[in-house]
């Protein structure tokens, strides 16, 4: 699981209020190096809860020592986006969990794939 | 007069000649406006324009637009720059005349190569009547070397000999003469064959009709794209194929992790590596795999905004992957006695086709950006179809609506919608108001009617055909 979907999940258990951002407990991560794409990252950033992403990167040890809020002209701030890109692309949960905030129901990552299924009734 | 006026304005900006493939007939022009649309060019024909001509005359295009559809199309084999064309020899050698010499001669030149082609539709020429057409054209002003291996121009002459088989006409009815620019992608058909692909399942997409979801849905380099019944991915594989960043999800534990029994023949289990991402590293795309995930597409796992540039995907309906989602009907509460399911998949039940295109379009209107693109099928039970059956919303444009026959009584269709405004708390109301904004609740009994209408049939015709490739 890449940094740039857990950006976009929430928990989705029955009655919760705040299931947002999930909880990520990692036992294995991974960064695996890819070409850096400014333009993609440039697009994402708008649609990016940003807080949420600087403490997922935090807790799985990635920081890139990123700034608390999206920088002005980021567009052409490349240092920033190849940061960014590292952070929303290059980062992988291969094994762990995703915690719900509220409820403490955990989705397991496996391979690195989220499982986001619930059982009945949850 | 009227002619005359045409003519001085199809050469002010040039005309070009589209070949269309004589497959998925219904799918083409709703691709090529898509592709043009790309470019923000409008589909602009003569009024003789016929959608299901081989053959179609596009005008108010520059040859950058030309090429950039033909970087994408498969549905387009070839297209040219047309120089003229009639409905008899003589017209087509008039209308060649009276082509302005100046946008010839770059082509013509002494110092140049070239060759030309003979296409017929629908009729087969033998080499001598070939070599006549061709000589036939000598009134035109070659002055290069013919060249038959490495031209530098190609040219084509384009016989017409309409689409009946059983009724060729001794002449042709339209001919047209013109340089060609470009192919079109019909090679990508044979370089993603599910027969290629590492992972496949039993209702893989074929590569031709995943290229037409993704041309439909105007995917573009550095898009999001989604499919939320992403099986084993192949519109995942054609979106990424234009550059598209890609993410899906299924219900399926064992499809995502691609564990379980294999689709292929004289192979029982499943390889270590087959899954989507493994899929996307063949075609050299993996930088562009996002995520998959298992999950339950009636669930909100992802957070109210709008992320996707598209959606696009093959909604399971029920004859070859059943419809399902966690839950449980209110009246059972315990899982059936007979539920022998693995431990991480809750219990399943059924998801009514209805509700399922009603939750589809909805997580359109909620997380496709404005203006992306929609682009999913429709099974159909034919006797009973109208138009007004396709699902609506108040923040999607219906586009195109494309029917692929799989039996005599049930199709499916390619719906195409475009998001057109933001959600808004007045729009439930519509939904009341409208009968064709409440979901289409014939779709429920889809499954029944299907195997119904098989078993009348006597065993005539009784294999499941989907169109899919296997």
């Amino acid at each position: 699981m890449k940094l740039l979907t857990h950006n976009m999940l929430t928990s989705h258990v029955k009655g919760v209020i705040k299931g947002y951002p999930l909880i990520i407990k990692a036992t294995e991560v991974k960064v695996n190096e890819l070409d850096f794409n400014a333009q993609f990252v440039s697009r994402m950033i708008p649609k990016l809860e940003w807080s949420a992403l600087i403490q997922a990167a935090e807790w799985l040890g990635h920081s890139q020592n990123l700034p608390d809020a999206v920088v002005e002209n980021y567009e052409n701030n490349e240092e920033f986006l190849r940061k960014v890109h590292r952070v929303l692309l290059e980062i992988e949960v291969i094994e762990g969990s995703l915690q719900c905030p509220e409820s403490g129901r955990e989705f397991p990552i496996s391979k690195g794939v989220p499982n986001m299924l619930l059982n009945e009734g949850e | 007069m009227h002619e005359n006026m045409a003519l001085c304005c199809s050469h002010a900006c040039p005309q070009y000649l589209l070949h269309m493939a004589n497959e998925n007939v219904d799918f083409r022009l709703p691709e090529i406006k898509a592709l043009l649309s790309l470019r923000n060019r409008s589909f602009d024909t003569p009024q003789t324009f016929e959608e299901n001509s081989p053959f179609w005359q596009l005008n108010g295009l520059t040859e950058d637009d030309i090429r950039s559809v033909m970087s994408r199309t498969v549905c387009a084999k070839s297209a040219f720059e047309l120089w003229g064309h009639g409905s008899t020899a003589d017209e087509l050698k008039n209308s060649l005349l009276e082509y302005p010499s100046e946008y010839m001669a770059p082509y013509l030149q002494k110092n140049s190569t070239y060759k030309i082609n003979v296409y017929t539709f629908n009729k087969t020429l033998d080499f001598t009547h070939r070599i006549e057409k061709i000589e036939a054209l000598a009134f035109l002003p070659f002055e290069g070397k013919v060249n038959l291996k490495d031209p530098e121009h190609i040219f084509c002459l384009l016989e017409d000999y309409s689409s009946d088989p059983n009724d060729i006409p001794e002449e042709p009815f339209h001919i047209y003469f013109g340089k060609w620019i470009a192919d079109g992608q019909r090679e990508l058909i044979r370089s993603y064959s599910v027969k290629k692909r590492h992972f496949i399942g039993n209702t893989s997409m074929d590569a031709c009709l995943s290229f037409i979801m993704a041309n439909h849905a105007k995917v573009k380099a550095n898009d999001l794209v989604y499919d939320p019944f992403v099986g084993t991915g192949s519109l995942l594989m054609a979106s990424s194929h234009f550059g598209a960043y890609v993410c899906g999800t299924d219900i399926d534990y064992n499809t995502i992790h691609g564990i379980g029994k294999a689709s292929r023949k004289n192979q029982k289990w499943r390889g270590p590596d087959e899954n989507i991402r493994a899929n996307l590293r063949q075609y050299g795309s993996e930088h562009l795999y996002m995520d998959v995930m298992v999950s339950d597409a009636s669930k909100p796992v992802w957070r109210r905004k709008a992320l996707f540039d598209a959606i696009i995907t093959d909604p399971p309906y029920g004859i070859r992957e059943s419809t399902r989602r966690t839950g449980s009907h209110k009246d059972i509460i315990k899982p059936p006695d007979d539920f022998s399911g693995e431990s991480h998949i809750p219990v399943s039940m059924a998801y009514h086709l209805s509700d399922m295109f009603a939750d589809l379009l909805n997580f359109a209107a909620h997380h496709l950006v404005l203006g992306g693109r929609l682009v999913y099928w429709l099974p159909i039970y034919r006797p009973e179809y109208s138009e007004e059956m396709v699902p609506l919303h108040p923040c999607l444009t219906l586009i195109s609506n494309c029917e692929q026959t799989l039996s005599s009584h049930t199709s499916r269709r390619l719906v195409t919608m475009e998001k057109s405004k933001e959600p808004e708390d007045s729009d439930r109301l519509t939904h009341l108001a409208d009968p064709r904004f409440t979901p289409y609740q014939g779709h429920n009994s889809f499954r029944e009617k299907y195997f119904s209408g098989l078993t009348k049939k006597n065993g005539k015709n009784t294999t499941v055909t989907t169109g899919n490739e296997d």
